[in-house]
């Protein structure tokens, strides 16, 4: 299938004559990694440049139920509707006949992971190329059974209707092989004006079932004969099992295995509550040598920026004409951040004749199942990996290390299905963290209170160990015969890890931009909603109105005075807008108003965000009041679904920017549930929040599920300052640190 | 050999005593609607109505349950009859990933079942005991509101109450 064909379109196309169309297929790539070197030759959009034939995407029955299919994983940013109402869109088909299958290796394109706000960018451009040229093929069709001119026939309802009312369904109009044909490069899109579905705030498909019970996660699954699974985890990083007495475990009620390989131990149960049981029993008769291996917590700054970097210059402008008068420098830290899924992780997988099958709350079926072949030794295509969704996972969490848990385990219990379900301080204690990261900035002002040269530099881990290799799963690396962790690598720009976002957006005269890349990882880090954009734009946002301070300028107006890009300009001017923002306007007392802005990884979708500030000055307490944020995501689909992202972004960083930091001591992990590890609650959201679209029709879809995170934590960061007089440089601003830095 | 009252009906049910509801709902009665989250009573994802109050399923055994009335969201009402709180989540679109939403949606019914029109400042202090980590929280409060509305008009017409005792 993934040759070039030559495809003879005569039989479809009136008038055509015969079309060659061909394609090179490279590999699927992790959206967390590079994009692939473009290639010369014309090709299709989106996710058709590696998937191309179009029944890929999207079938029709004889009966007329459409199937939309995506490589895509539904985390719970809604994109399954959003995808069908596009598909329902450019077909011209009602909304609830098509259904959408996401993430499965027997039944979808490899779309890699499913991250970098990437789904509506390759996906949802390819469902819309794809239902657009399928479209056209149902027309091309109806046109040679009814003797009519193609362009005398239009489309309604799952159907090409004739100038005299004759109705061919499109169930009855496709035929075998009709869709088997690769995408053309260009598709006759519909004009904007005319779109009845997309743009629509259509309700999400998933609610009705997750609002009443209806199974909706893989912690749902159950098969028959089913057993549960708990894992025994080492008590920290490197820590050697020396000694395990389990035969009294395995006399234990309902103790079905209690499995040891190296240091990876496992206890089976018929029963899920004697599983806990016996695995708290098995963890008590464990004996491990730990290894004192953490850094010193509270010194981290020192300890990235000492530990060895590869150093590399990523922008340089120069006009030795413009020169600064008045300089100013600050660093800015970030500490490591759990995800925090509300679920821990869970997965189930089975073993019948020689295959493999695991349901999993991956982001990428396709990369995950490699590891997962990897570790067991078995071909990739004896393993298939089925998404199912679990709690919201915001980045690498516990998911791929669940699936091969519960492959291990299902490998050494054939036939058997093996449900995983990982603890709470499981989840806390060994899922991999966003980065910590360290900013240096240094700027000049010229006489006009311009930026005359900017300083930039990132310390910063990667931030993907997403499989791919065995080696980067738990159960691998704990195995009698491990997998190596692999060598960490930088995700390269413009996407860009620990440098994404470090690129300033603005124009300055003088800049220079510097990533230093820290191969050696003390803790366990991955991906993390927004990856390094978090803590660059906190850094770049907040110096900016310390530069608008130091000017004398209002922080709106200062931001727009190096800004070239309109529709960065737009969106600044729309939440300026809409939260009233004066210049040198006073908030009322012990409040602050703040303002940030970016455009996500400088190519995705732009966010600005005001906000206003309580600050508690006894306590030093702080509270975000409201919050209004304008977003341009390109062409929005479903702008519900558009703010319920944004709203979500402000409210989680929110949380991240005042309350969370991984803890540990020098051989565990010590942030391990909500105690030790506390996100926002109720009394803390705000009043309100305002999420306003500019909406651009017609044009890409850009992604905005990462968008929010940066300029809501600047945008606090900012209103604190302004509220207190005092700027706060180190992440999370909490309560402690902003009323130290009011007593001093 | 336990015995319990689950949305309305009684369960002769083969587990401890010691056994967490959370367990028996999910496994044995194959409910989905309670999660695991915490299995510690931080996170409030595994909440349900006992005998007009919310409660934690992950931390409370059966043997504290003889007698009692256990209601989770699958009985308050179903997809083509939902009830007022499961419509007002609904209408409001109040879920991201959707996890937590179970449990927020119980302490909300067993908070209003008791004070139909809660302030908002009543209905912040009773969700404080669950978590969301998506940020969903302006649509829960929203949804949480249009419930208690809901359910004034749901009283005046009667058979359509949506909330088990």
């Amino acid at each position: 299938m993934n040759a070039p064909v030559i495809l003879d379109r005569r039989r479809v196309l009136m008038g055509g004559g015969a079309l060659i169309v061909s394609f090179s297929l490279t590999a699927a790539f992790a959206q967390d990694q590079a994009a692939p070197v473009a290639t010369p030759a014309p090709k299709p959009p989106g996710s058709l440049a590696t998937t191309p034939y179009l029944d890929s995407w999207i079938r029709i029955d004889a009966d007329g139920s459409i199937t939309v299919f995506t490589g895509k994983a539904e985390l719970g940013q809604g994109f399954k509707t959003a995808f069908q109402q596009i598909a329902a869109e450019e077909l011209d088909a009602p909304f609830a006949s098509l259904k959408v299958v996401t993430a499965d290796t027997q039944l979808t394109a490899n779309e890699g992971y499913t991250s970098g706000s990437h789904s509506m960018q390759d996906s949802g451009t390819a469902i819309q190329n794809v239902a657009a040229q399928v479209r056209g093929l149902l027309i091309a069709e109806a046109a040679k059974r009814l003797e009519l001119p193609a362009e005398n026939l239009r489309t309604e309802d799952g159907a090409v209707i004739s100038p005299n009312g004759r109705r061919l369904s499109y169930g009855e109009l496709v035929a075998a092989d009709m869709l088997h044909v690769q995408a053309q490069a260009n598709s006759r899109l519909k004009d904007p004006s005319t779109f009845k579905v997309m743009g629509q705030a259509v309700p999400r498909v998933d609610i009705p079932a997750k609002v009443t019970g209806g199974a909706a996660y893989v912690q749902d699954i159950r098969l028959p004969g089913m057993v549960h699974a708990r894992i025994v985890r080492p008590p920290g990083y490197g820590a050697e099992l020396i000694d395990c007495d389990t035969s009294t475990i395995e006399k234990m009620p309902g103790v079905v295995k209690v499995l040891r390989d190296g240091n990876f131990l496992a206890v089976v149960a018929g029963k899920e509550f004697l599983a806990v049981k016996a695995m708290n029993a098995l963890a008590a008769a464990a004996k491990w040598k730990e290894t004192a291996r953490l850094p010193k917590q509270d010194d981290l700054a020192n300890v990235l920026t000492k530990l060895p970097s590869q150093d590399s210059t990523i922008f340089e402008r120069s006009n030795p004409a413009v020169v600064g008068r008045k300089t100013i420098e600050a660093s800015y830290t970030r500490p490591y951040q759990s995800h925090g899924s509300i679920g821990p992780s869970c997965a189930v997988a089975q073993f019948t004749d020689g295959a493999m099958t695991v349901w999993t709350h991956t982001q990428g079926v396709y990369p995950d199942r490699q590891g997962i072949a990897q570790m067991l030794k078995m071909p990739p295509a004896s393993v298939h990996l089925i998404h199912v969704e679990g709690s919201g996972c915001y980045g690498h969490n516990g998911a791929d290390d669940a699936a091969a848990d519960a492959a291990l385990i299902a490998h050494a219990m054939p036939g058997v299905p093996v449900r995983v379900q990982w603890m709470r301080e499981q989840e806390h204690a060994w899922e991999p963290y966003g980065p910590a990261m360290v900013t240096k900035l240094k700027a000049s002002l010229d006489e006009n209170g311009k930026i005359a040269d900017w300083n930039f530099e990132v310390w910063s881990n990667t931030h993907s160990m997403r499989p791919g290799g065995a080696g980067c799963m738990l159960a691998a690396q704990h195995m009698a015969q491990p997998f190596a962790v692999p060598a960490a690598k930088p995700i390269p720009l413009p996407e860009g890890g620990g440098d994404r976002n470090a690129i300033p957006i603005y124009t300055f005269p003088n800049a220079h931009v510097v990533h230093h890349f820290i191969p050696e990882m003390p803790l366990r880090i991955s991906a993390m909603r927004a990856l390094g954009a978090y803590h660059n734009v906190f850094s770049i946002e907040s110096f900016m109105d310390e530069l608008a301070v130091a000017a004398g300028a209002d922080p709106v107006e200062f931001r727009l005075r190096h800004l070239d890009d309109q529709r960065g300009r737009e969106v600044i001017e729309k939440a300026a807008l809409g939260f009233g923002w004066r210049k040198g306007q006073k908030a009322p007392s012990d409040r602050g108003f703040g303002f940030a802005f970016a455009r996500y990884k400088n190519l995705a979708a732009y966010c600005a965000v005001a906000s206003e500030v309580e600050v508690n000055r006894e306590t030093g307490r702080p509270r975000l009041v409201r919050a209004v944020a304008a977003v341009d995501s390109g062409q929005v689909v479903n702008p519900d679904g558009l703010i319920n992202q944004i709203e979500g972004a402000i409210v989680q960083s929110m949380s991240w920017t005042l309350y969370e930091s991984v803890t540990f001591d020098d051989t565990r992990i010590t942030s391990i549930d909500w105690q030790t590890y506390p996100i926002l609650r109720f009394d803390a959201v705000p009043d309100s929040i305002d999420v306003q679209i500019i909406n651009r029709p017609g044009q890409p879809f850009l992604g905005s599920g990462e968008t929010g995170q940066g300029p809501a934590a600047a945008s606090i960061a900012n209103a604190i300052a302004d509220a207190t007089g005092k700027r706060l440089r180190n992440l999370p601003l909490t309560r402690k640190r902003i009323k130290d830095a009011i007593d001093a | 050999m336990m015995t319990l009252m689950i949305n309305g009906l009684t369960h002769q049910l083969d587990a401890d005593p010691d056994t967490p509801l959370l367990y028996v709902l999910r496994n044995d009665l194959k409910l989905n609607a309670a999660k695991f989250g915490c299995g510690l009573g931080q996170c409030g994802s595994c909440t349900v109505i006992v005998d007009g109050k919310a409660v934690l399923s992950c931390v409370t055994p059966l043997l504290l349950l003889e007698g009692k009335q256990v209601t989770t969201l699958e009985g308050l009402g179903t997809i083509s009859e939902p009830a007022p709180i499961q419509r007002a989540f609904m209408e409001e679109q109040a879920a991201q990933c959707g996890y937590c939403i179970a449990g927020m949606m119980m302490r909300a019914q067993a908070l209003l079942q008791k004070n139909s029109k809660p302030t908002d400042e009543e209905i912040r202090t009773e969700l404080e005991q669950n978590l969301c980590r998506c940020g969903t929280h302006m649509r829960i409060l929203r949804a949480v509101r249009r419930a208690a509305r809901l359910m004034d008009t749901a009283e005046l017409s009667p058979g359509n109450q949506g909330s088990v005792p």
